[in-house]
């Protein structure tokens, strides 16, 4: 540490990246959480490269095996590796729930920044737009838009996207609105940019960091949404594997004594929505340390 | 006309944008279907005079408004329209199953609040100390447990394991005749009809689903009403009424309690909004025969006339659940209180 003090280095690293050291050093838990969503990442990326078995084989001879050195998570009714489906679903789960969040923050962007800016008509027209998706149970406001706009892994990810969109237009709307006429942007409108150039390039940059943080807070329940329509029959079909659906399946076998059906991709679900709350807090701390809880 | 009365009537002013708001989405979303409404409800074994005279009785010849208003009308008189797959109306079948489902969204609310506030405030009362790591222990392991997954773990230990709970099949074991209908909740009815019995088998059934869906709703509450708890606690007003020497307890319960709940009560709508929709999953996974598992029947044959009725009632719910919400705040808010 002594040796880091005056070297040059230390100055660059001090601010943002210096701080961000501090916080996951401070904070071991949100380093776990980083862990955590590296090898989420990885096991999506690599996917069909590390299972032991094909997913979507089926052997009757080893139908309902507990878990074994051979299968670590066990068989399912029909003899599929369930170790293989849970590692193959991870990466259906995550282009689920990152699809949808990515859309509902481009759009959701889009629309409170403008509500931001402008104010008047336009906020008052996409506040009640808001206002109207928040009156719906988010949930069931998502299997009505399912089940109207038909059964498809597609419309899961729209749903998904719709019930979010929400929380981002309001942050987005409250982050532009402290800034509209803050220093910098009147600097940059006397400079001779277009309202568009300010609010795109020096107004909503300021405001990523807090919706970085919702992206991450959101990104879990967003992936409980994705599970939570596939567990009842929407969107996924089987055979697929996906996490919401292997545990419906599953749920059937509990009851006589087959855990591990549901168990595994149930946790592989908790994980990963684990990973992202507590990487959302960690990030919270890192973008705005008086919110610390 | 008292301040406070001139509030609530604001209050239910205001909840009528956005039940129009959300008449308008169902609409939409039953219009939504893609292809020929028209052709889908005939049928597949449909000619084209038929799916022609079904487009005229739906009224899908005329225009978009005129199609709103009808719909409109048929709502006001009470008519979701009739189910594919059974035939009967949608309003009765949703009535029939409702008090199912409030049997256990009440219980779960009253379990997970019965939980969450004392957690909550032991937890900023002795900030720092073990119950404030239970609390939060509880809090984020809480957001992340998906209800399906819960309440198929709690089926494993204590039905199967244990042995302690029954089948997770309904609201009553088959041994049982259903208790007279009074309140439509079983366990209330059969202990209004002195069937000791019968309130037990219906308790036990209750139970596990009722604890997965409080189990969902316990983080939220426990988080708010810790927070809240303590800004309440580090403002001057208790400062002042700790420096005039009140006791500990009528510090705390007097004064930061009242003011901590108000939070918490705003805290209820989202809760609600979580509740409405886990019901839904805890339904299917103990074959609760409620309004979610309705819907749930009703995905799986496309009988999209019922999903749409199903969504739109959750929302009318909704709705006045935010309102009911919204005039307890109105109430419970010492600075409306008249003096």
């Amino acid at each position: 540490m002594a040796l880091a003090e005056n070297s040059a280095s230390e100055k660059a690293h001090r601010g943002f990246g210096g701080h961000v050291l501090y916080v996951l050093s401070e904070n071991p838990i949100t380093a776990v959480a980083f862990g955590l969503f590296a090898l989420i990442v990885i096991v999506a990326i690599l996917g069909p490269l590390i299972t032991p078995y094909d997913p979507l084989e089926s052997n009757a001879a080893r139908a309902l095996q507990a878990p074994s050195a051979d299968h670590w998570f066990g068989t399912d009714s029909v003899g599929r590796d369930v170790f293989s489906r849970v590692i193959i679903a991870t990466r259906l789960d995550m282009m689920i729930s990152v699809a949808a969040v990515a859309l509902s923050f481009v759009v959701g962007s889009i629309v409170g920044s403008i509500a931001g800016y402008w104010g008047g008509w336009m906020d008052a027209v996409t506040g009640r737009f808001v206002d109207t998706i928040m009156a719906f149970p988010l949930f069931v406001l998502a299997m009505g838009i399912v089940a109207a706009m038909g059964n498809t892994v597609e419309n899961i990810i729209y749903a998904t996207a719709i019930i979010n969109l929400p929380f981002y237009a309001r942050v987005a709307r409250a982050e532009v609105r402290i800034r509209r006429e803050a220093g910098f942007a009147q600097a940059a409108r006397l400079a001779g940019n277009t309202d568009i150039q300010v609010l795109a390039l020096h107004i909503f940059p300021n405001a990523l960091p807090p919706m970085m943080v919702q992206i991450s807070l959101n990104m879990g329940w967003a992936i409980l949404n994705a599970a939570g329509l596939s567990f009842i029959g929407l969107g996924v079909r089987p055979p697929t594997a996906e996490w919401g659906i292997m545990v419906a399946e599953g749920a059937n076998f509990v009851v006589s004594g087959e855990w591990w059906l549901a168990f595994f991709p149930g946790l592989a679900l908790m994980i990963a929505v684990f990973a992202f709350n507590l990487l959302g807090d960690g990030l919270r701390d890192i973008v705005d340390p008086r919110q610390r809880t | 006309m008292t301040p406070r009365t001139r509030l609530i009537l604001f209050r239910v002013l205001q909840a009528i944008p956005a039940l129009a708001g959300v008449i308008l989405v169902s609409f939409i979303l039953t219009r939504m279907l893609p292809g020929d409404p028209a052709a889908y409800f005939a049928g597949p074994a449909a000619t084209t005079e038929s799916i022609a005279e079904i487009r005229a009785a739906m009224g899908l010849d005329r225009s978009l408004p005129v199609q709103f208003l009808h719909y409109v009308l048929d709502l006001f008189s009470g008519d979701l329209g009739n189910s594919l797959s059974t035939g009967q109306p949608v309003l009765e079948e949703l009535a029939r199953r409702l008090p199912a489902s409030l049997e256990l969204t009440f219980t779960a609310l009253l379990l997970s609040c019965g939980i969450a506030l004392p957690l909550g405030i032991a937890a900023a009362v002795n900030q720092g100390s073990w119950i404030d790591h239970v609390c939060r222990a509880v809090v984020t392991a809480g957001v992340s447990l998906p209800t399906f997954f819960t309440g198929i773990v709690l089926v494993y230990v204590f039905y199967y394991l244990l042995g302690w709970a029954p089948s997770p099949l309904g609201r009553l074991d088959f041994v049982y005749l259903s208790p007279p209908d009074v309140t439509g909740f079983y366990v209330i009815d059969a202990l209004l009809a002195g069937d000791m019995e019968t309130a037990w088998g219906a308790a036990r059934q209750l139970i596990l689903p009722a604890t997965t869906l409080a189990l969902f709703t316990l983080a939220p509450l426990a988080r708010m009403a810790r927070a809240s708890m303590l800004q309440a606690l580090s403002s001057d007003y208790i400062r002042t009424a700790r420096a005039a020497g009140l006791r500990e307890g009528q510090v705390i319960f007097g004064y930061a309690f009242q003011n901590a709940m108000l939070p918490v009560i705003t805290t209820l709508g989202m809760v609600f909004s979580f509740m409405l929709g886990a019901n839904v999953l805890v339904e299917k996974v103990f074959a609760w025969p409620g309004i979610g598992s309705y819907a749930v029947e009703a995905l799986v044959v496309s009988d999209y006339a019922a999903v749409q009725g199903f969504v739109l009632a959750m929302a009318i719910l909704f709705v006045l659940l935010n309102l009911v919400i919204d005039i307890l705040y109105t109430v419970v808010d010492p600075r409306t209180r008249e003096g």
